[in-house]
């Protein structure tokens, strides 16, 4: 058996975070109360998603240097995985919004921009599918890769912080830094960010697999 | 070189006018749906839907001007330029003379569109360079989706979903300047808004300049 204690560790942490998240005292703030919880699963799948999507655009300009297939195959998974964290992202927040602002969408510009990354990374597979040649595929979709990229980051963290928002952390709101602070929310949050990545990881690592020997059947 | 391909796509222009006269012609049709449709003159038109209406045709007229841009490219043709030119002059003399295109287009269509429904804009000299900024930023973003889409099979429906997603935020941007500028504000106030727009436009081109010769080996 190939490394296993990463994912023992990932099945750890998460129990941990879980179980943290969910019993440990937690700070009182006015409006957010007892729904500060959500950081432990909301936050912490925007932040696993923009780890996973950054690794995706790394190998895609890998791929684009060296021409590897195994590249565009990380690639695609990283992504595959890090659009599933965003639409996570997106729902843990609106069931959030629904207690904290009334509705699960108000349209909101940090809500609005999400959901433009994820048509971006949608078009971004809908791409890959309209391609038959596999070095044409990679090499193309590793381009629009790197664009959605250069598209999210502006998106999600210079824009929302360009015009008000009720998100916390935006337009004065009480936000990540005001309870960061809170050593009770720090113990679980960072390792839950660690948590879910790692699950991130392990499922492209199984789907990588799975490629790998549906080609080999191909062959 | 890049003076060369640039009188090139002139001509090439030139002589099959049926395409440029097809999308003024569009142009100036979406003009007259979104006039009728509202059957509404100046003063019962919210400002703010005048404003955004106009950059939605822009945004449209802009996709169907530009898709074509390396959809016409025939095989044989790439394979010749491929061989002549380096992939970085291709595509600035692409996006340069789209961004002409685009700015006569847009100019043509805020006549148009004010002839028909009436002009609130106060600082016009503002609002020509946002449109300006707008036509520069629409053509580096269309013309490389444009490039991306024409790989693929299916590409025109391609390329509306490749490019939508990327623009709105420019198109944001672009809406509330042009919306500052249209009500006439002090021009300090919304400079941050124009260095934005610079920004994003220097973003994309950027990424083009890097990423085009990628694409073009392929």
């Amino acid at each position: 058996m190939e490394k296993k204690w990463w994912k023992i560790l990932c099945v750890a942490i998460l129990t941990y975070a879980i179980l943290g998240a969910l019993l440990f005292d937690a700070p009182r703030l006015n409006i957010l109360n007892e729904t500060i919880r959500n950081l432990h699963f909301h936050v912490t799948m925007w932040f696993g998603m923009i780890i996973l999507l950054t690794a995706s655009m790394v190998y895609a300009i890998r791929y684009l240097r060296t021409g590897n297939q195994r590249f565009d195959t990380y690639s695609v998974e990283f992504a595959n995985v890090g659009i599933l964290f965003a639409v996570l992202g997106l729902i843990t927040g609106a069931v959030w919004a629904n207690y904290a602002w009334g509705e699960p969408w108000s349209g909101d510009p940090k809500q609005n921009n999400s959901a433009i990354c994820l048509l971006i990374y949608c078009a971004y597979l809908v791409l890959r599918n309209s391609i038959n040649d596999d070095q044409q595929r990679g090499r193309i979709s590793a381009i629009y890769n790197i664009l959605a990229f250069a598209a999210l980051i502006p998106l999600l963290f210079i824009l929302p912080r360009m015009t008000d928002s009720l998100h916390p952390g935006n337009g004065g709101n009480p936000g990540f830094n005001a309870y960061d602070l809170d050593s009770r929310l720090r113990i679980v949050f960072y390792p839950a960010i660690i948590g879910w990545t790692l699950l991130g990881v392990w499922m492209i690592s199984l789907r990588v697999r799975m490629r790998k020997i549906q080609q080999a059947l191909e062959d | 070189m890049i003076i060369t391909l640039i009188q090139k796509e002139f001509i090439l222009e030139w002589r099959q006018r049926y395409a440029i006269n097809g999308i003024i012609l569009y142009l100036a049709s979406t003009v007259f749906i979104c006039y009728m449709s509202f059957n509404l003159k100046l003063g019962l038109v919210d400002p703010v839907i005048w404003n955004a209406l106009f950059w939605i045709i822009i945004l449209f007229t802009a996709v169907n001007a530009v898709a074509k841009s390396f959809l016409q490219e025939s095989f044989g043709r790439s394979l010749y330029y491929f061989g002549l030119v380096k992939p970085e002059s291709f595509i600035i003399s692409k996006i340069i003379y789209y961004t002409g295109l685009l700015l006569a287009m847009s100019t043509l269509g805020f006549v148009f569109y004010a002839f028909v429904m009436g002009n609130p804009v106060q600082d016009k000299l503002m609002y020509f360079l946002v449109l300006l900024l707008g036509s520069v930023g629409l053509s580096s973003t269309l013309t490389l989706t444009s490039a991306i889409a024409s790989k693929a099979s299916n590409s025109s429906s391609l390329m509306a979903i490749l490019s939508f997603p990327i623009i709105i935020p420019l198109l944001l941007v672009l809406i509330k300047a042009s919306k500052n500028a249209m009500d006439g504000l002090d021009r300090s106030v919304y400079t941050d808004q124009l260095l934005t727009l610079g920004a994003i436009i220097a973003l994309v081109m950027g990424l083009s300049y890097l990423l085009f010769p990628y694409l073009w080996r392929s």
